[in-house]
């Protein structure tokens, strides 16, 4: 275990005494403690937008959306934990610009702030409608911070209709709880099929189902043309381009997210889409890194490059930027995972699937809300998405880990426990 | 002390002592204190098995038993599960377990 007192991250770097994360959510929180768990000595600034240590984003489109849930129940960990581990907190404060050569952050109080060591953490924002109508609307919502669920939840009173925009994870997960506050949904989703980005087509149909049976009028295929305007400025009609019209009292537009890379961009950083960072997480400047939703990394798998948003990837990466920092570095490689929860399910993905690979679906016909759909190549496990099954979900994570080939007959035969497919470990007596 | 309860992880022959309040999950009393080795990425929602850990056998009895999807879970954590294994996520700090030994797996 790293305890040397000052801090040579790798030769390129030199000493690091100190070291500066620009943004306060699940990716930079987690570096400022993983760093202190490897017994990093140096200090570590914290620069976070938002007035809140940080949080937990995903229950704001699951369980506090919901209600019942108090604020504090979302930061990740309390506050005192920061103090008592010396994590210093530029809370509710913006980075307005990096002067990367004389190594400092300019803050948007005017203060400037010296690094060592740089670590992008910046996230991203909803990506917007663009249209003018919905400037001055105060009935239309993106999720994306605490405030927008706070927002948005007052609207979700039984009776109200609601219009989601997109039939991606958040615009699902809101339906579903909106479902659940007895709202009318109608769910707009462009693309023929629901989580067409993330899910193969049996997963996206499955939904669709769920949906659909818990009385969600969902019409894929189909995009906004524009939006009907109130004399109050509020949205009272979304029109579809086949020309039909969704009367509407609350709409959630939740289309995607655009990276926050402006910061980095200005900076003269190397940028697309995502901060372009090498296997080590570090970005065009040795000395700055990115993490999280914002970075996009070397795939081996596919020999492009990547950029995910999941908690899973941001806990990972900054765990990877922590170990590099305290001078134990391993490229970066972990394998993703996600997870949604709608009604009473719970969807999660492990792993990236290729169009070409091929795809096993394993299904117990007793079990009506529950399947799996496996990714493989070459009989090769590389990915898996399984509904409402812990177990499998565990069981799969090490198929998917470990690159298990598997027949796939038996992968498909819901009467042969899935963990008989994991190779023997050498001393396991269970 | 009422209202707190203490909990003592041991990681490759290092002690952590932290103490947490009563009704406290064990994974957010490694969290909350920056013990190493417990990742917990999923916030305790019974979704990942990375807060995996090994209950001292001294202990174990005192604990209520693991539920079916926990018992579930255990059975693909990173380090092959014993009979002592738990997801600390789901094992809550009360005046009983004051003191518990919780030993953390060299991998989650």
């Amino acid at each position: 275990m790293p305890t040397a007192d000052k801090h040579q991250a790798l030769d390129t770097v030199g000493v690091v005494d100190h070291v500066v994360i620009v943004g306060a959510g699940q990716a930079g929180g987690d570096l400022a403690a993983s760093l202190r768990e490897l017994s990093y000595a140096g200090r570590i600034t914290m620069v976070g937008s938002e007035d809140s240590y940080p949080y937990s984003r995903h229950p704001l489109s699951k369980s506090y959306l919901l209600g019942g849930k108090p604020r504090s129940e979302l930061l990740i960990r309390p506050e005192e934990t920061y103090r008592r581990f010396d994590i210093e907190f530029e809370r509710g404060v913006r980075v307005v610009a990096i002067d990367r050569d004389h190594k400092h952050v300019i803050l948007d109080d005017g203060r400037d702030v010296g690094y060592d060591v740089l670590v992008l953490a910046t996230g991203g924002l909803p990506r917007t409608y663009p249209d003018a109508a919905l400037d001055h609307a105060s009935n239309v919502f993106y999720l994306r911070v605490a405030e927008h669920a706070d927002a948005l939840r007052k609207h979700l009173v039984p009776g109200a209709r609601l219009t989601v925009v997109g039939g991606g994870y958040i615009g699902l997960e809101v339906a579903a709880v909106a479902r659940g506050l007895g709202v009318e949904v109608t769910l707009v989703e462009r693309e023929e099929r629901l989580l067409a980005r993330v899910t193969s087509p049996v997963t996206s149909a499955f939904f669709a189902q769920v949906h659909d049976e818990e009385g969600v009028v969902v019409r894929t295929g189909s995009s906004v043309s524009s939006f009907e305007v109130g004399a109050d400025r509020n949205v009272t009609g979304v029109v579809l381009d086949d020309g039909s019209t969704i009367q509407t009292d609350v709409c959630l537009i939740g289309i995607g997210l655009r990276p926050n890379t402006d910061l980095a961009q200005a900076a003269g950083l190397d940028v697309s889409d995502g901060v372009l960072v090498d296997s080590a997480l570090r970005t065009s400047d040795v000395s700055i890194f990115a993490i999280g939703d914002v970075a996009r990394y070397p795939c081996r798998d596919s020999g492009d490059t990547r950029r995910l948003e999941s908690i899973p990837n941001c806990t990972e990466q900054a765990r990877a930027v922590a170990r590099t920092l305290t001078s134990v570095t391993e490229p970066y490689e972990a394998v993703p995972w996600f997870w949604s929860d709608q009604y009473d399910m719970k969807l999660q993905v492990v792993g990236l699937a290729a169009p070409s690979d091929v795809v096993v679906v394993r299904r117990d016909p007793d079990r009506k809300r529950s399947f799996a759909v496996f990714y493989l190549r070459y009989n090769e496990v590389c990915a898996a998405e399984i509904v409402s099954s812990p177990r499998d979900f565990a069981i799969a994570k090490k198929l998917v880990h470990q690159r298990v080939v598997v027949d796939p007959d038996k992968l498909a035969d819901a009467a042969a426990p899935l963990r008989d497919l994991l190779p023997r470990a050498p001393s396991s007596s269970r | 002390m009422s209202g707190k309860s203490k909990v003592v992880f041991v990681r490759g022959g290092h002690r952590t002592e932290v103490e947490v309040l009563v009704g406290t999950s064990a994974m957010h009393a490694a969290t909350d204190n920056l013990v190493g080795g417990i990742v917990g990425e999923c916030g305790g929602d019974l979704s990942c098995a990375t807060c995996h850990v090994f209950v001292d056998p001294d202990w174990f009895d005192r604990l209520a038993p693991a539920g079916a999807d926990e018992r579930d879970m255990l059975e693909a954590t990173s380090e092959e599960p014993t009979e002592f294994s738990r997801l600390s996520c789901q094992v809550p700090c009360t005046a009983e377990t004051d003191g518990i030994v919780l030993h953390v797996p060299e991998s989650q």
